[in-house]
């Protein structure tokens, strides 16, 4: 017997060099691609829904940017409200005029709306049916005041708005049923004949103007009893001072009832729009995060299952003198990259979404990289969680026990 | 001297239920031995296998491995010890499908700390050894039988490990694959291994140069032990001659080899736990 040898020091485990880890982590997936690939489908579904949602509002919020720095974010409107007494308000008429008396007053337009004018296809039209159209006289500066466009035929000019000539919104030109402008194209305005010059296209800032007919000033007041007290002040001022004028609009337009009028910023109420939508926006990422959430225990599921299948293979690897700590790796490794696959499969779809819902909608295709970075971070989150119990469990098989199984 | 491969003293395993699967066993191995562990299921042959591959651990009694002291050291050190020393072969192979000969091979080096064209030239070197040199790039399932438990002990001895434990190397084999597996193992220990076979065909037990017989988790004989008795297979195969089947012996068959060797032992029966003396092999 030899059994007075002095003890040897106990020998160390060599250590794994990463390349070696991931490459015995994919050889895991390799030997079952059908089933890998269907867990990772499971996180790619999930990450492409949340990087979709994010990816669709960012978009639509890049689109937002963009009209509103070509429209301006300086536009404020003066509308009169109502009297106390629950009557409808006026602004005086030479509102218009004090307004631009205002220092950082670039510019100011007004339209007032012709009460009791309705509007018609032809004289055929039963009365009752106006369409829900209201006549405005308008000033021949409104188009750049508001940022409208025409979409076809012509703005009101100096000559036109003296003449029985009409521009629609783009939703009146709808229900009226008038395609494009013509000098051949009429509609009856307040039991006139008006020749339809123009159609605008929508006008983002003013709404209102949409479901308007517009009639020059001059032409309102002689032939449809217009009595001259605007309705709506639109107000380009330096964006520096908005506030201050803000502030005086409403004294200024209306100085005997200041408490009559509302003063409003039209790029505000979009941006609440976009806000409003955001909070949708919540909703669907919520979704999406419950189904990362499915595909992380799909990839739970599809581990738990290999090593319970894998046993005889954990005996070996641990025969071969694989510690514990290389087994979990292992699995850890392999739930890692199965997540990760997944996980930058769904970014690549999400971004496709994307780019597809944005081009059809004629937006910017914007994808945040934090959404991107977001996505892959809850992946490997995922992939971290969802491997770490099948791996100490089969780190903890002991390997007499694991190279028993079949 | 060099120190013994394999050293139990009084080596007991029990398990939880009051099964014992080892019973004070004592063996001694020496470098360089090729030796076979024989004996019926549930003889305790692969608890005793499990125990000096590190697999499992001894409820008590000592076991030394290469001169380390197996109970003492961590999970960490005998998973050191089994990459660099200890080389397993098994009766069913345990090789990866879908995977070459070349990395099923080079994957047994994964734990040695080596990189992998280290391991792959290692690994197609022992291929070569086994005479595989010409199917490195084939998968198991390309390869028959005896050329996979080929891969497989290829896989063992790739890290040069100094003990091969083969657990029924030929037990899923025809006889004439088995036969070269066996021509295989006896050059490895020609070269330097020692290597311990357990089996339950008596032809095969009786073909190595120590026979240790095991029954009821007790070693019942060993070839070494008694001087008076040659180490020579011929005896083995003469006094089984008449009941020998041809197929591996039914695990409770009566005339066992194990069993009937030592009956015509003219030194008796050697006490269960008795240390063999190894300079006898």
């Amino acid at each position: 017997m030899a059994a007075s040898r002095t003890e040897r020091p106990e020998p160390a485990p060599a250590r794994m060099r990463p390349r070696d880890v991931l490459r015995v982590g994919a050889a895991g997936l390799r030997t079952r691609p059908l089933r890998a690939f269907l867990s990772a489908l499971g996180v790619a579904i999930g990450i492409a829904a949340t990087v979709g949602v994010v990816g669709v509002s960012s978009s639509s919020g890049a689109e937002l940017d963009r009209t509103l720095s070509a429209l301006g974010t300086n536009l404020l409107t003066v509308s009169s409200g109502r009297t106390l007494l629950g009557e409808e308000a006026e602004m005086p008429p030479d509102a218009e005029a004090m307004i631009e008396r205002i220092g950082p007053v670039e510019s100011a337009s007004a339209v007032g709306r012709v009460d009791g004018a309705q509007v018609y296809r032809s004289e055929e039209i039963p009365e009752e049916q106006t369409g829900g159209i209201s006549v405005y006289a308008a000033r021949a500066d409104l188009l750049a005041a508001v940022g409208a466009t025409v979409r076809s035929g012509v703005w009101l000019d100096g000559a036109t708005l003296r003449h029985p000539a009409v521009v629609l919104g783009a939703t009146a030109a709808r229900r009226l049923g008038v395609g494009a402008a013509g000098p051949d194209v009429q509609v009856v305005v307040g039991g006139e004949r008006f020749t339809v010059v123009g159609v605008l296209d929508p006008v983002p800032l003013a709404a209102e103007l949409d479901a308007a007919a517009l009639v020059g000033w001059p032409v309102a007041e002689e032939v449809l009893d217009f009595d001259g007290h605007p309705t709506i002040l639109y107000t380009r001022c330096e964006e520096a001072r908005l506030e201050a004028v803000r502030e005086v609009l409403a004294a200024t337009a209306s100085p005997e009832a200041p408490n009559e009028v509302e003063v409003s910023r039209p790029s505000d109420a979009l941006a609440a729009k976009q806000a409003a939508g955001r909070a949708f926006t919540g909703l669907l990422l919520g979704v999406g995060g419950v189904a990362l959430l499915v595909g992380g225990v799909g990839v739970a599921n599809t581990m738990v299952v290999s090593v319970l299948e894998r046993r005889a293979e954990i005996g070996l690897r641990r025969s071969l003198g694989a510690t514990r700590g290389q087994i979990r790796t292992q699995f850890l490794a392999e739930s890692l990259l199965l997540s990760a696959l997944g996980g930058a499969g769904g970014v690549l779809l999400g971004a496709a979404a994307t780019t597809g819902y944005a081009l059809q909608a004629g937006w910017p295709v914007v994808v945040p990289a934090w959404a991107t970075a977001g996505g892959l971070a809850a992946t490997l989150a995922i992939g971290a969680l969802a491997g770490l119990y099948p791996a100490v469990r089969a780190a903890r098989l002991s390997p007499t026990e694991a190279l028993a199984a079949p | 001297m060099t120190p013994p491969t394999v050293s139990l003293v009084d080596v007991s395993r029990t398990y939880p239920g009051g099964v014992t699967a080892l019973a004070g066993v004592s063996l001694e191995i020496a470098r360089g031995e090729l030796i076979a562990i024989a004996g019926p299921s549930g003889s305790g042959k692969s608890t005793l296998l499990n125990v000096i591959g590190t697999l499992d651990r001894p409820t008590s009694g000592t076991v030394r491995i290469d001169g380390y002291d197996v109970p003492a050291l961590s999970d960490r050190g005998l998973s050191a010890l089994r990459a660099t020393t200890i080389g397993f072969v098994f009766q069913h192979f345990h090789l990866a499908d879908r995977v070459t000969a070349l990395d099923n091979v080079a994957g047994g080096l994964l734990y040695s700390g080596l990189g992998r064209a280290e391991r792959r030239r290692r690994a197609a070197a022992a291929l070569e050894r086994v005479g595989l040199g010409h199917r490195l790039d084939h998968e198991p399932h390309e390869l028959s039988g005896g050329e996979r438990q080929r891969v497989a002990i290829a896989r063992a001895v790739a890290g040069d490990p100094p003990l091969l434990l083969a657990d029924e190397p030929t037990g899923a084999l025809d006889s004439v694959s088995g036969a070269g597996v066996m021509e295989l193992l006896h050059d490895l220990n020609a070269s330097g291994t020692t290597i311990v076979i357990i089996t339950h065909d008596r032809e095969i037990a009786a073909s190595l140069p120590r026979r240790v017989g095991m029954r009821d988790g007790r070693i019942v004989s060993d070839s070494a032990a008694d001087p008076s008795h040659p180490s020579h297979p011929s005896d083995l195969t003469r006094s089984n001659q008449p009941t020998r089947p041809t197929d591996p012996s039914e695990p409770t068959d009566p005339s066992d080899p194990t069993g009937s060797t030592d009956s015509g032992d003219s030194g008796g029966r050697p006490a269960a736990g008795a240390v063999p003396g190894s300079e006898a092999a």
